[in-house]
């Protein structure tokens, strides 16, 4: 059942669907941009697969966000007509696939994060995000696995994979801090069970990502005194407008266009 | 004419029983196990759907073919909702779903998804690439998994080899 949400509850919630929704959209669409470009057949296949994977929980999330805000947006409506100040994902997920190292170790470091915070959220009071989180969960298995086998597969592979795939990571590894991020939209939901504490996951994330890097004989990243920061109050870096201007370009020029 | 719709649910779910999975044709929506619910109120009947996978394209088609179905048997509103509690899992297929994907050569899943062998993610990489699925073709277990990631969502694809044959495996979730 729905609990009542109040105003404050009800507001925090919005925000955070439309985080959780951000996240998977623009990181879906990043992924959509390999196909048909992948290394080899199978894996264009399988990185064509996470995509809509992640398209699946954003329709689901967005859709969601929709009926919370009540003011009859639906999940088409919040991915093709807001601008990019209104997006609430991580830098992260928003930076160019780069090469195939760059989207095998981003793939790695976000898809652990949302496998922990999935698993957190299939016991969220608000019962409707549970239900999509015990779904996402599954699906996100497959994600960790495949993109862990990559990471020993480039990190034990040869000098140039190993190469490729440690420049990646000391790249990415400044904008994996945004993740955990604790602000007060999230403790409202905290308080009220909906949300996890991000603080308590990192640690968990970091024994998982650490333990995989050193093992697939990689180092990792030294902290960097700069921190990516901002994506979850619409601050964004430029690679979003150009990302949007993409993925929007086709209901923006014709609003009511039907297949 | 009578006000209201005289159907009982297990009609409704005789009728939805003829709308097809549009990637599995030989499949229907009740026993492929996507139907949760069907709540009847006069001249509205609201069915409750799950997706198999969050991003499964074939649901749109799914909703439009219930709305189209049961408006042709007289109801006046049909709504068909998208529930994700409790996620689909393929223990919900039917025992003659599994027979008809076989037949249609696309091997089931197993009865039980906590029984079933996980798949190898990078089988190209990997010393071990055979897991006991049967082929579908020729029953034989010397098959091996060529990619954990088919067609669609729902799919792996393997190879037979004692019949030489590619096939399709329903995965397990």
């Amino acid at each position: 059942m729905e609990p009542t949400l109040e105003g404050t509850v009800r507001k925090a919630l919005f925000v955070y669907l439309l985080r959780l929704g951000d996240d998977a959209l623009i990181l879906g669409h990043r992924l959509s941009e390999w196909c048909g470009h992948g290394p080899y057949l199978e894996e264009d296949i399988a990185l064509a697969n996470l995509a809509l994977d992640y398209l699946g929980h954003a329709e689901a999330l967005l859709t969601l966000a929709g009926e919370i805000e009540g003011a009859g947006r639906t999940a088409d409506d919040l991915a093709f007509r807001r601008d990019v100040l209104e997006f609430y994902n991580v830098h992260l997920v928003e930076l160019p696939r780069g090469d195939f190292a760059f989207t095998i170790a981003r793939q790695f470091l976000f898809s652990v994060y949302a496998h922990l915070l999935f698993a957190a959220l299939r016991t969220s009071r608000f019962q409707p995000l549970a239900g999509i989180a015990a779904k996402a969960h599954k699906e996100l298995t497959y994600h960790v696995r495949h993109s862990r086998t990559w990471m020993h597969c480039l990190g034990e592979g040869t000098e140039e994979s190993h190469y490729r795939l440690q420049r990646a990571l000391n790249v990415l590894w400044e904008y994996t801090g945004e993740l955990f991020e604790v602000d007060d939209t999230l403790r409202v939901l905290m308080a009220s069970s909906i949300a996890p504490d991000m603080a308590a996951l990192y640690p968990q994330w970091k024994i998982q990502v650490e333990s995989v890097i050193q093992q697939a004989t990689l180092s990792i990243p030294e902290a960097s005194p700069y921190r990516a920061t901002g994506g979850r109050r619409g601050h964004h870096t430029e690679h979003l407008g150009h990302l949007l201007a993409e993925m929007q370009f086709l209901p923006r020029a014709y609003p009511d266009a039907k297949w | 004419m009578l006000s209201g719709n005289a159907m009982t649910t297990a009609e409704v779910l005789n009728v939805l029983a003829e709308v097809q999975d549009p990637e599995i044709p030989v499949l229907n929506i009740v026993e492929l196990g996507i139907v949760r619910h069907v709540h009847l109120e006069g001249d509205t009947v609201q069915v409750e759907i799950t997706p198999t996978y969050s991003g499964c394209p074939a649901i749109q088609a799914i909703e439009e073919a219930i709305v189209r179905i049961l408006q042709q048997q007289g109801f006046q509103q049909v709504i068909v909702r998208k529930v994700f509690q409790e996620p689909w899992t393929t223990d919900w297929m039917t025992e003659e779903a599994r027979n008809k994907l076989r037949a249609y050569g696309i091997a089931p899943p197993p009865a039980h998804a906590a029984t079933a062998p996980d798949l190898i993610p990078l089988p190209v990489f990997s010393s071990v690439q055979t897991l006991p699925i049967p082929c579908p073709f020729c029953n034989s277990e010397q098959t091996r998994q060529i990619s954990a990631f088919g067609a669609t969502a729902c799919k792996a694809l393997f190879f037979c080899e004692a019949c030489r044959q590619p096939f399709e495996y329903f995965k397990a979730t």
